[in-house]
């Protein structure tokens, strides 16, 4: 298994849609298989289309409102000694987190496919939440399906979304959480795929999806590589990107541009969610060893008992509570380009502290098992190396959690 | 010698009526009392589909939903399905089995193992909901060189290419799905453009059986009565689920349902 330079890693798959012969393709029912043919029609046409790009590059720049910044996390640097901790603050972005790029590229093919009607699954909520802004926006009609557990648990994004108009359709099925949001709206577009286009809120599902959330996301690293040679006058030679996983969105998307750089000089590393301390169940299944499965069109690591039913996973972090990954990371994780970890949920807590303490910054509980990381390895290295974590969502969703568990 | 399914298709259009095909989750509400259901119900069923239960099904709607996670939870494991079959075989040797489920409980399993245990345990055929053509084609064959039927799925949503492609590579029996749905949703297209869409499949090959399924209850089986089979899942699954409530019988009232699907089509 080998990785091709020069190639974007989304395009690096068989004719079957598996990354690495192995990872990915499109395990779908019969009926999905002509919307889904015809989904990856159009976004091959559409991505060679200027008047397309022109539009996309319009709607990043001037909706979502890219760049985001790129920042010196002074404070904590000299806090913790060691390595220099930058910031990436996609969460910046119009809705407060990396999901608005999906959302709205898939509103802009829904409008070129002309479909009126545009379906999500959310976990945390920012994929609802933005996918229900980017509806309004273009003026679609939108349903999000999410978790009943994740609706209590992420109520400010909640109360977002039907801000928007858009109807939520609380999932009571399995676990109550992301994994069965994506069912039950795949199980939605099954029956309704005629009139109704569907987003996957993150780097998983059937190929096409992987690409689409993957060619979307990848404008964070498009940034970061101009923002890095203007503060740094070029690619500084130590470099370590760490970004967490659940399905993997921002990850892909903070790495993209980065992948073809040897490790030595760019290090990838993924923080998945360890679930909390005490418990045996997480949503690791890339840094804790799963075996491959199926899950939602694809095939990824994945946290199944042997008889291929899916385990329940646990993390404070709804939007890492996935029992699956995208394919992509497990590529990556083959051709060891990149590496992975996680966190636990108490490491993830103390990381969002210690931050807030230091820095004028408010990551979600997501990106705190980045951070979490991130001070985990820097009082070790040298200060010329460059440490820089996506902080790809903002706290606020998180007000209740965080209330409850720090006080 | 013809298949058991194919023979299964010959008696029904001898007495002039489509074939019944039932669908029922292995293990609900347990072993023992899916085993009993599927040998009641197999009195009028021509055919038995049994469905092997996943966590997360992407196709299936609530009643079958309902009837995997009640199954996975009394415990039913993928050893166990094989020998309710094999069970089931020893006193209806003739009725056909299709087992029915999704990839990754097979992958899991191993592709060839499950194979194996299939034709030891006297499996028919096979049905595999998110493992379509093409990508099925080399499981498909390896299906078929075991004497096992790998049914094709062909939905409203097939092109007309496709659907030629698919039917060339089928083995005894294609599967229509009646509409854009997850099962056991409400019938949302008219039978006479149901039908209409399996007289296109059907020209093709004639000699291929074509059954369809999804939407199809006591009140719509009727009007569908000209295809080759049927397929009662869903309807099956809740009348399991309310005995279960009422605290009845659940291999009667199945039992009885079964019988009155039969004789709508008679």
């Amino acid at each position: 298994m080998k990785l091709k330079r020069g190639i974007p890693l989304i395009d690096q798959h068989d004719q079957h849609g598996f990354w690495g012969g192995k990872f990915g393709g499109s395990f779908i029912p019969e009926t999905l298989k002509k919307p889904v043919e015809d989904l990856t029609n159009e976004f091959k046409k559409l991505r060679k289309d200027k008047k397309f790009l022109k539009k996309r590059d319009f709607y990043f720049k001037n909706y979502i409102g890219t760049p985001t910044s790129f920042i010196k996390l002074d404070n904590l640097t000299n806090y913790l000694g060691g390595a220099q901790i930058w910031a990436k603050v996609v969460s910046e972005a119009n809705g407060g987190a990396h999901k608005i790029y999906g959302a709205t590229v898939h509103c802009l093919i829904a409008k070129s496919l002309g479909k009126k009607y545009i379906v999500g699954d959310t976990g945390a909520g920012y994929a609802g939440k933005m996918l229900s802004m980017a509806a309004k926006k273009f003026g679609l009609k939108c349903k999000i399906f999410m978790g009943a557990k994740d609706i209590k648990r992420q109520r400010p994004n909640v109360i977002a979304m039907k801000k928007n108009g858009a109807e939520i359709v609380p999932v009571y099925s399995g676990s109550q959480t992301l994994v069965d949001a994506v069912s039950e709206c795949m199980r939605y577009w099954v029956s309704n795929c005629d009139n109704t286009h569907m987003c996957v809120g993150s780097t998983v599902g059937p190929n096409i999806f992987v690409k689409i959330c993957g060619w979307s996301t990848a404008q964070i690293s498009k940034e970061l590589k101009v923002q890095l040679k203007s503060k740094f006058k070029k690619i500084p030679n130590k470099i370590k990107l760490i970004n967490c996983v659940g399905g993997g969105s921002s990850a892909y998307g903070f790495w993209s541009e980065f992948i073809d750089y040897d490790k030595k000089q760019i290090e990838l590393i993924g923080v998945e969610a360890g679930g909390p301390k005490k418990s045996k169940l997480h949503a690791a299944p890339l840094s804790k060893n799963a075996k491959i499965g199926i899950l939602h069109g694809a095939a990824s690591y994945l946290c199944q008992n042997n008889e291929g039913q899916i385990n329940d996973t646990e993390s404070i972090s709804a939007g890492l509570d996935y029992p699956g990954v995208s394919p992509i990371h497990c590529f990556l994780k083959d051709t060891k380009r990149a590496r992975y970890t996680y966190a636990t949920d108490e490491e993830a807590l103390d990381a969002h502290v210690m931050v807030t303490k230091y820095e004028n910054l408010n990551p979600s509980l997501e990106p705190s098992h980045a951070f979490a990381e991130a001070i985990k390895i820097a009082p070790k290295l040298s200060k010329d190396t460059i440490i820089i974590v996506n902080s790809c969502g903002d706290a606020k969703k998180d007000r209740d959690i965080l209330k409850e568990r720090l006080g | 010698m013809a298949s058991l399914l194919k023979q299964a298709f010959q008696n029904a259009k001898s007495e002039n009526r489509p074939a019944l095909l039932t669908y029922t989750v292995a293990g609900d509400n347990n072993k023992k009392k899916s085993l009993e259901i599927l040998k009641s119900i197999s009195n009028y069923a021509d055919i038995c589909e049994l469905g092997f239960p996943h966590n997360t099904p992407i196709a299936d709607g609530g009643q079958i939903q309902t009837s995997a996670y009640r199954a996975i939870k009394n415990g039913i494991k993928i050893n166990d399905i094989f020998s309710i079959v094999k069970n089931f075989k020893k006193s209806k040797k003739t009725k056909p089995i299709i087992l029915m489920g999704y990839y990754n409980m097979i992958f899991q399993y191993n592709e060839n193992k499950f194979i194996t245990k299939c034709k030891e345990s006297k499996v028919d055929g096979l049905i595999v909901v998110d493992l379509p053509y093409p990508e099925n084609k080399i499981f498909a064959s390896k299906c078929k060189k075991n004497k096992i039927n790998y049914i094709q799925l062909v939905s409203p949503t097939t092109s007309k290419l496709r659907l030629k492609k698919i039917i060339k590579d089928s083995h005894d029996m294609i599967y229509y799905i009646s509409m854009l749905s997850t099962t056991g949703g409400k019938l949302k297209v008219s039978p006479k453009k149901i039908l209409k869409e399996y007289t296109k499949i059907k020209n093709q090959n004639k000699s291929k059986n074509v059954v369809i399924g999804f939407g199809i209850t006591e009140k719509t089986i009727k009007s569908l009565k000209k295809a080759d089979g049927l397929v009662v899942g869903s309807a099956i699954c809740k009348e399991i689920t309310n005995s279960i409530k009422k605290r009845q019988n659940a291999v009667i009232n199945v039992s009885n349902l079964v019988k009155r699907l039969k004789n709508k089509i008679k």
